[in-house]
């Protein structure tokens, strides 16, 4: 049934895209429907030519590992791309000439930024919860992912979600929610493709073989099912037609800033926090070979961070129109979230406890605890920056964007780049990686970034925040806002430095992993899985 | 119905019963007993590496036979 059902819907999708590249009303929605026009109509072709085909088989008794590897591919191409769009701009605001006059309106700051934001979060961070989620739930459920292809259309969807959102940004399709910025039919795509994932996660749990559901899970879970809230609530909105990307919010005001504050902050929460320490609680165990300090500590780190996190948006809106209870409820709350952090970053750490000389040899385990440590770096400093009194200092400055990149690069880039490493050989077959000395190299030059980084930022947030507070004897403000941009130069310079520095080493991981698979041999006896 | 009936039962009813569970959850994971199953959970991602466990189902025919 399903396979005469799929060519009449992906005709109908190519007739609807056709029929809305024509009546576009806005550039963004004319080029996302040529897109969803060219995607569809060659689905339909390619599905048409396989109706008859006898549909193969999968082999029950081996993991679904093609989707993952494909997951490891994207994670580590969209990287490349979030990184290099990052340092890009970085240099755009230390070099405003770099915002070339010809590119105006599609390759200045404002249109690159949420390119580079969601690039990394979304495209990098996004493909490798994903493809770590896959590969976490079937190796510790003990059973094949649920659904069959259902996992390789979740693959494909968020990367068609990835180009859709990209493409949006550049040309002006954005509802200016930050980190929720693409438009309303794109917000559905997610959200369908979003369910299609919960429901593949989910399957593979109910059919475990196992009968206790390992704590990594219980992380990813929270984040598949969290986010998906978070993105529905915070996408609430009404077209304005049918044929145009723009549309109206439902909320407004003070509700709609608090509504996403609310999601910006628990996207952080739980799509940056909760699952990567589902890959923590996985990969570093193995990285050490041996299991976790704690299980129950890992269990109370669940449920104490499930319960404290959601409350601590407002303190993204402190001194403003929300109410002050919303406000201390939110610093309080943030503050309170210290205590599991840094749980959970025990638990990471701890796990190596008598396999430390392992950091002396290994150079992926040396990349885990680097990020386990950013990531209590940056969960204390951020709950210390949600005080109201530090907030009136920090806020509206580029401590924030050090805060966040620490976080960011060091918590979220480090681990994944670890969990790279661990899964390309095994995942290929392979019987090592193929140079350890390059993830020598990769590890400092990310390191010295992210410091370089974090520092400069912490000094230029500072000052600017000293800056602007600056008053006279006659109570006047003593420094325009361009004094601040003037001070401020050298630090971007070094920022941006930090910035390429990361880039490298990034590049030099996707050459290390290109290599592993082209040129090491693979392991013998074993069937290595054709790609 | 309206929000501030919602307020009162928010910070009075379900803030004791949010706060309950997760002392419950804690009170849980220290339950008697607990230490066993939860080093047969930890150690779960040393299993099953390379591929899924068989199903019961298959596994005691190929029992029979090895017998």
């Amino acid at each position: 049934m399903w396979i005469y059902l799929k060519p009449a819907l992906l005709g109908l999708i190519t007739l609807f895209a056709a029929l809305a590249a024509n009546f576009a009303r806005d550039l963004s929605y004319q080029v996302h429907a040529i897109i969803i026009l060219a995607v569809a109509g060659a689905l339909f072709v390619w599905s048409v030519r396989r109706i008859d085909e006898p549909a193969p088989v999968p082999d029950q008794t081996a993991y679904m590992d093609d989707v993952i590897r494909a997951g490891v591919i994207a994670t580590a191409f969209w990287g490349a791309v979030g990184f290099l769009a990052g340092t890009w701009i970085a240099f755009q605001l230390a070099f405003p000439q770099l915002n070339f006059e010809f590119l105006q309106g599609i390759g200045n700051f404002g249109r690159l930024r949420p390119l580079h934001t969601s690039a990394v979060i979304f495209a990098f961070g996004g493909n490798a919860l994903i493809c770590t989620s896959f590969y976490i739930v079937q190796r510790t459920s003990a059973a094949r992912l649920w659904g069959g292809n259902l996992a390789w259309f979740v693959f494909w969807g968020y990367q068609l979600f990835i180009v859709l959102a990209a493409t949006g940004y550049l040309l002006g399709g954005t509802q200016s929610k930050e980190y929720a910025e693409p438009e309303w039919y794109v917000d559905l795509w997610l959200t369908l493709v979003w369910v299609a994932y919960l429901a593949v996660f989910l399957g593979t749990l109910i059919k475990r073989k196992e009968p206790h559901i390992y704590v990594a899970n219980w992380f990813l879970l929270s984040f598949i099912v969290t986010v998906a809230m978070l993105h529905v609530v915070n996408n609430l909105s009404i077209p304005v037609s049918i044929w145009g990307s723009k549309s109206v919010q439902v909320f407004a005001g003070v509700q709609d800033a608090m509504t996403q504050w609310w999601y910006g902050h628990n996207a952080v929460g739980f799509f940056l926090t909760a699952g990567f320490l589902g890959m923590m609680y996985y990969f570093v165990p193995k990285q050490a070979e041996r299991p976790v300090y704690s299980y129950k500590l890992s269990i109370i780190h669940f449920w104490a961070l499930i319960f404290l996190y959601i409350w601590a948006g407002p303190h993204h809106l402190h001194y403003t129109a929300l109410p002050d209870w919303a406000s201390t409820l939110g610093m309080v709350f943030s503050v309170i979230l210290w205590m599991p952090s840094w749980g959970g970053m025990i638990n990471g750490l701890m796990t190596l406890s008598g396999a430390w000389d392992k950091l002396r040899t290994d150079p992926v385990i040396r990349m885990m605890v680097v990020s386990i440590g950013f990531y209590g770096m940056s969960t204390f400093e951020g709950p210390m920056m949600s005080i109201r009194a530090v907030n009136s200092l920090s806020h509206y400055t580029d401590w924030t964007i050090g805060h966040v990149h620490s976080g960011a690069l060091g918590w979220n880039g480090m681990i994944t780049f670890g969990c790279l490493y661990f899964l390309v050989p095994r995942l290929w077959n392979r019987e090592r990686l193929y140079s350890l000395s390059l993830v020598n190299w990769h590890f400092w030059l990310a390191t010295i970034g992210i410091v370089l980084y974090a520092a400069s930022m912490w000094v230029t947030g500072i000052m600017e925040g000293l800056m602007w507070r600056e008053v006279d004897a006659q109570g006047f403000l003593v420094n325009s806002f361009a004094d601040t941009v003037a001070a401020k130069f050298p630090m971007y310079v070094v920022r941006a430095l930090g910035g390429v520095l990361f880039l490298a080493g990034a590049l030099i991981m996707c050459y290390n992993l290109w290599m592993t698979v082209k040129a090491q041999p693979a392991k013998a006896a074993v069937m290595a899985p054709a790609e | 119905m309206n929000y501030h009936i919602l307020r009162e039962i928010a910070d009075s009813w379900v803030l004791l019963l949010l706060f309950a569970f997760f002392i419950g959850c804690v009170i849980w994971a220290f339950r008697p007993g607990s230490r066993e199953t939860h080093r047969d959970t930890s150690n779960i991602p040393f299993r099953n590496e390379d591929r899924p466990a068989p199903d019961k189902r298959e596994e005691l025919p190929a029992q029979e036979t090895r017998s």
